[in-house]
């Protein structure tokens, strides 16, 4: 039986092309901005509207005056157009306030040794230049405010004796951490009490190094928002673990302590905490005390930053199966171990999101301030515009101002994108 | 016996002074005066280009400072918004306020703070545009009005439109200038604050002549520096380098020519320099020759002005009311002596 077969193919079909509506730039559009006709109406409006906006906003800024005198001087050339002179006349001050000008070097090279202080701790990689961010600190303190070197130093200098003292008495002496614990609590305080003093003024004689003083009054700009708010981010991180952990302690004076403190600060704006700082602080202190108003602030920030932030990490605390409670202790951790090598790491790994959205928060609302007197970019927008010179300035200067909070709190966003990516371990 | 009865009564005037008036001796051991200050009000105090301070407010206290000290340049300026100023004073960071304050009657006593005197008579006035056709307060009825909201002229706002009769519509804003940009922007027919602040803001405006700041003004706002209650010769003080400054002016003594007056025949320009024989400044603690160096700092109160509000600022304020009552105004110092 002979069955005529016409055509037997004998090799694969070469896969055609797809459709020329599937791939390339018609095949992306197709996809994402014209999938279906609610989609595609969105995308037309949009188009819409973002040409009508830049259409006004990029001749306004790209044709802007940048080398005159004054608001009127714009205004005569050309009223339609931006008017960035204010930028060039004042970029100084909204970067560093009043900061006299013949020592801008030293809020920028605090800025510079800030950006190398976060590497080892936002880079594992780096993890073995921590010893620099433990210094940072302390010189962050001395390069901004000036000062005798010594003064600084001698607190790293008591707290590195101190933990020296506690270590030998462990490792010679005592089994007990407790006592040895005070013990090294005492002698640093007896350090602080009665020998740091005469130690500064004898370090002085021999080895002078201080820089000129700056007051507090004289901090403005965007190095203001970074000293308080990087400081208030750093800071509230610690404490807020340590509250997360704290409200769900089984000791009950611990528990009610930090139940307490969380809900009495998330329950007042920080407005209201802002000007207890500054105002209210001043009739509570003996007459005459000297009581920082910078620091006064970044302490009131820190701790209403530190509220929320053991709020966020109590949300990943309660994220964790009760089993990797249970699983670390049948291993034989204590507490603190198994806090540290088995709770914390997945607790703050699920908050990452919660944690970087309180930071970031916590930066722009550091531009509240301002209504405490201080000369924030926002504050300083409206001492500038007290210049009859620019009189009458709005667009530009928050324009500016924006655009730097953008940069800010745009790369901290990014960053912990990066870190959930690189922490992610179920593909 | 007498004798040494009036030593006891020394003694104790002594102890009292001691523990009441401090502000002046505090200042001295301090080294510079604090002033606290406007962080931001056209031509009354703000910071220039080279982060300078500068304004009316700021001159007064370099004025002072330069009483007390003979240098105009021992202050130190604490910018103070308004929301905390009076506490800020009261509770001893600042040792004079000199933030275009209006002076009223519960600021005066419920708020325990002593105002020295007026050093600029300011009112509340109306800014419209030309094409409206408006020439005069009364025919704004009906108007929307971007006012600032939580201050003293919003109350006189209420106040006026209810006296004549009139509705308004209110837009409310935070400050001037986001007031100054809703009326650019059409979203009030007029607005209103401090005519200061009006006359400032106009000239900067695109085309100024389109532009009209209404005659009347509705409210009375006498600005003045201010210091806590409790310390009366550091009132004084203040009070009387605010006087000496336009007492200069009503007297023709000004910055370039303060040194040209040893011959006078005018004894109370001899007691205000310091170049007659009495030193009558000693009665409140300060060196003989303080107005000397008081008027020497900035100018006299006309200097001052024009410098800060007057055509030379930019601001073009007129005199006005302003003026000394030798010239149809109504700044008038009681008599040196």
């Amino acid at each position: 039986m002979i069955t005529k077969i016409a055509f037997v193919r004998k090799k694969e079909i070469p896969p055609s092309a797809p459709p020329i509506t599937e791939v390339g730039l018609i095949g992306w559009l197709r996809q994402n901005l014209f999938s279906s006709w609610l989609n595609s109406t969105l995308t037309v409006l949009s188009v819409y509207f973002i040409v009508i906006m830049l259409w006004d906003f990029i001749p306004w800024a790209y044709g802007g005056h940048w080398n005159t005198k004054s608001l009127r001087e714009c205004l005569d050339l050309d009223p339609d157009v931006a008017c960035f002179s204010v930028l060039t006349a004042r970029w100084k001050q909204l970067l560093f306030g009043l900061y006299p000008a013949e020592e801008y070097w030293r809020p920028t090279l605090t800025f510079i040794f800030l950006l190398l202080a976060i590497v080892p701790i936002l880079f594992p990689k780096f993890f073995r230049f921590f010893w620099f961010s433990i210094i940072y600190p302390g010189l962050a303190v001395w390069l901004l405010w000036g000062g005798s070197f010594w003064s600084i130093s001698i607190v790293y200098i008591g707290l590195t004796l101190g933990a020296l003292f506690f270590l030998t008495l462990i490792r010679r002496y005592l089994k007990n951490y407790m006592i040895a614990a005070i013990l090294a609590f005492l002698f640093t305080a007896v350090f602080f009490l009665f020998i740091s003093n005469p130690l500064v003024g004898l370090l002085n004689v021999i080895l002078p190094i201080s820089l000129p003083f700056v007051e507090s009054l004289k901090m403005g700009g965007f190095t203001l928002s970074l000293i308080v708010g990087v400081t208030g981010i750093v800071a509230s991180f610690p404490i807020g673990i340590l509250l997360a952990l704290g409200r769900q302690s089984n000791l009950p004076v611990i528990k009610m302590i930090c139940v307490g403190f969380i809900e009495f600060i998330r329950g007042v704006p920080l407005i209201t905490l802002l000007f207890v700082a500054s105002v209210l602080l001043n009739y509570f202190l003996p007459p005459g005390t000297n009581f920082d108003i910078v620091l006064r602030v970044v302490i009131m920030v820190t701790l209403f930053s530190a509220a929320y932030m053991a709020e966020v990490i109590r949300g990943g605390l309660a994220g964790l199966p009760l089993g990797q409670h249970e699983a670390s202790a049948s291993l034989g951790l204590t507490y603190w171990q198994s806090q540290r090598l088995i709770i914390m790491p997945q607790a703050l790994k699920i908050s990452i999101p919660g944690i970087v959205n309180t930071f970031i928060g916590l930066f722009k609302d550091t531009t509240l301030v301002s209504i405490i007197s201080l000369r924030d970019p926002v504050g300083l927008a409206s001492t500038i515009r007290a210049d009859q010179k620019w009189n009458g300035i709005y667009w530009e200067l928050y324009v500016a101002i924006g655009l730097m909070f953008f940069i800010f709190c745009w790369g901290m966003s990014q960053y912990s994108q990066y870190l959930e990516r690189k922490l992610k371990t179920d593909k | 016996m007498k004798k040494l009865f009036l030593g006891v009564l020394t003694g104790l005037a002594l102890a009292a002074g001691g523990t009441f008036a401090g502000t002046l001796d505090d200042v001295k051991a301090r080294g510079n005066l604090l002033c606290g200050v406007s962080t931001g009000a056209p031509g009354f105090a703000t910071v220039d280009d080279s982060g300078k301070d500068v304004g009316f407010d700021v001159d007064y206290c370099r004025a002072l400072a330069a009483a007390i000290f003979g240098d105009p340049m021992a202050v130190k300026f604490v910018g103070l918004t308004s929301a905390v100023r009076f506490t800020a004073l009261a509770a001893g960071e600042v040792d004079i306020l000199a933030r275009n304050t209006t002076w009223t009657y519960s600021r005066d006593t419920d708020l325990k703070q002593t105002f020295l005197g007026v050093n600029y008579y300011d009112g509340q006035g109306f800014m419209v545009k030309k094409e409206l056709g408006v020439k005069s307060t009364t025919e704004l009825d009906g108007a929307t009005v971007c006012i600032q909201v939580g201050t003293t002229t919003e109350l006189n706002l209420a106040d006026y439109f209810k006296e004549n009769g009139m509705s308004y519509e209110p837009v409310p804003t935070a400050d001037n200038a986001e007031s100054q940009q809703q009326y650019l922007a059409g979203a009030c027919d007029t607005y209103t604050t401090d005519a200061s602040a009006l006359h400032g803001t106009r000239v900067n405006l695109e085309n100024p002549d389109d532009h009209l700041v209404l005659p009347e003004i509705i409210s009375k706002e006498p600005l003045g520096p201010l210091v806590r209650h409790g310390d009366d010769n550091w009132a004084d003080i203040g009070r009387w380098v605010l006087n000496a400054l336009v007492i200069a002016e009503e007297k023709g003594i000004t910055k370039a020519n303060i040194d040209s007056w040893k011959d006078t025949k005018d004894a109370e320009i001899h007691r205000l320099l310091g170049t007659g024989d009495d030193d009558i400044l000693a009665m409140v603690g300060l060196p003989k020759n303080a107005m000397y160096n008081a008027i020497k700092a900035g100018g006299n109160y006309g200097e001052i002005f024009e410098n800060n509000l007057g055509a030379t600022s930019g601001i073009n304020i007129e005199r006005g009311v302003n003026a000394s009552w030798t010239k149809g105004g109504i700044l008038y110092s009681p008599p040196f002596r």
